[in-house]
């Protein structure tokens, strides 16, 4: 438990001394202040649109330090050689690779808390804060939904050598997720065998990440979501977390380190 | 208790005799990278290397470039599996990560976390040893005081000069207060006042016990501090002994004695 920590403040301290991270915020936070400084006559939809553009920001924002933090993690450490001194002390790679997710994850996390907050913040302000209990559940969704993507870009750097390869591939994907998963079994449904099964395949296979997106439920002031619901979405993420973790594990302790 | 035991047998021309299990060991080891190309035989980097280093020592691991003497510290650390053979550290297979408990390790060229302060890669190192609270402290400040690193101590490492962050590596591979240090060529690149300071250290952790063992090609360093020497090429054990007898026997200096071990005619050296 020690070493993870030790291995998630590291990444966590990498963070917040970079400047990625500042660039992020700074920018959504002046785009969400300038949309939020523009009167449209008091009108509903201005607020709702204001949320949209805000909550958009606030998710590519918080999937590019995701997955940009994740996917040079292992790989700086092959290339700037720390992964010697590192793996000389009493530490397995296994501990390596959980590490690594944990400290990213981590401060992943604390960037969307920051980003939430200011959402919340700059609602309150305009005197529409919405359901605090949904914000709540919206980060903390979000945030188990970055464990997905955490995990799978940490595999994907011990496949692809190149950071910024491993990057544009899990942009890919999160994004086709995204976007396509939760229609895959009507495409399945239209389509020949053997394609129909192949897609039908897909769409058991896929983490569905599109499950832990609820902007649609913030934007629109719904009720919050029943907590059941989230602790099974909870339960989900670490699966799949976890078969992310697992296969990167078994990759890296194979892999010969750079002579 | 293995540095205890070291203490006691510091200086002693028999530890090896004495029946004191080796600190160190290799067993018959053979290390094969791939061929670079289709068809080509294996590249054998180590060949059947039986080695013993024993509690105490300061035993200096010699050869040209591209000897195997950075192979053989690989499989010690367990970076690298042996093709065939073994190696322990304490008794305990090096495939063990345990086997890395009780041992500090220097590579060759500064490899640290270059966002992190003196302070923060000394902490960080610490806790993977399980090490924490006021004990961690005490060692962070005895050992920022004994590589003179204090008034640097919360400046971030890419603000340091390359002496400066090889003994912030000495620091790091001192933090679990090792019984065997391993240190691959700790003067390298190192002015000459750097490389004294690190001799200085070395020589100190000889007189508080500790079992060294290091590569170098700084032949004459390595004749002021070592009690033993083995000297590789091609991945082969050449020699093995202690550096008085090789000196006496061969009736010449550590560098003239390595000359003719790997073949290479001292006339031209002279």
């Amino acid at each position: 438990m020690k070493t993870w920590f030790a291995l998630a403040g590291v990444v966590v301290r990498e963070l917040y001394r970079r400047k990625d991270f500042y660039v992020l915020f700074v920018l959504t936070a002046l785009i969400t202040l300038l949309l939020a400084s523009v009167d449209f006559f008091e009108d509903v939809r201005v607020v709702r649109y204001l949320r949209e553009v805000t909550l958009l920001l606030i998710w590519v924002s918080a999937l590019v330090i995701a997955v940009v933090t994740a996917a040079r993690q292992v790989p700086a450490e092959r290339e700037s050689r720390t992964i010697f001194p590192l793996l000389a002390k009493p530490v397995t790679r296994a501990q390596v690779v959980v590490g690594k997710f944990a400290g990213v994850w981590l401060a992943s996390g604390l960037a969307l808390a920051l980003f939430y907050g200011f959402y919340l913040l700059v609602g309150a302000l305009q005197g529409a804060p919405g359901s605090w209990t949904l914000g709540l559940q919206a980060f903390w969704l979000h945030w188990m939904m970055l464990a997905v993507v955490v995990s799978m870009a940490i595999l994907g750097s011990l496949i692809f050598s190149a950071p910024s390869v491993n990057s544009t591939i899990c942009f890919i994907v999160v994004a086709g997720i995204l976007l396509l998963a939760g229609h895959l079994n009507v495409i399945a449904a239209a389509q020949p065998d053997p394609w129909g099964s192949v897609v039908y395949g897909l769409y058991y296979a896929l983490p569905h990440l599109e499950l832990f997106d609820v902007r649609d439920l913030l934007i629109h002031e719904h009720p919050p979501v029943a907590w059941g619901a989230v602790g099974v979405a909870t339960l989900y993420a670490a699966v799949y977390a976890g078969i992310f973790l697992l296969g990167a594990w078994w990759i890296f302790r194979k892999k010969a380190l750079p002579t | 208790m293995i540095g205890s035991c070291a203490f006691a047998l510091r200086g002693t021309k028999t530890a090896t005799q004495a029946g004191v299990e080796p600190i160190l060991r290799t067993e018959h080891l053979r290390v094969e990278y791939p061929a670079s190309r289709r068809g080509e035989p294996p590249k054998v980097a180590v060949k059947d290397l039986t080695l013993r280093v024993y509690p105490g020592e300061v035993f200096g691991f010699l050869g040209p470039n591209g000897a195997g003497k950075t192979t053989t510290m690989n499989v010690l650390l367990g970076f690298v599996r042996p093709t065939s053979g073994e190696a322990y550290l304490f008794g305990v297979n090096v495939k063990d990560p345990i086997a890395r408990q009780r041992i500090g390790y220097l590579p060759e060229l500064t490899y640290y976390y270059r966002f992190l302060t003196a302070e923060e890669i000394l902490r960080f190192y610490g806790r993977l040893f399980g090490l924490g609270g006021p004990e961690l402290d005490r060692r962070i400040e005895r050992l920022l005081k004994l590589v003179e690193l204090e008034p640097a101590r919360n400046r971030q490492l890419k603000h340091y000069s390359k002496g400066m962050q090889q003994r912030v590596g000495l620091a790091q591979a001192l933090i679990n207060d090792p019984d065997l240090l391993i240190l691959d060529e700790p003067t390298s690149g190192l002015d000459p006042i750097g490389r004294m300071k690190v001799r200085e250290i070395i020589q100190r952790l000889k007189n508080e016990g500790k079992t060294v063992f290091f590569s170098s090609h700084e032949l004459g360093e390595v004749e002021t501090v070592c009690d033993r020497v083995a000297i590789v090429h091609q991945g082969e054990l050449k020699v093995e002994g202690r550096v008085d007898e090789l000196v006496r026997s061969h009736q010449a200096n550590l560098e003239q004695v390595f000359l003719r071990i790997i073949g290479y005619p001292t006339s031209l050296a002279a």
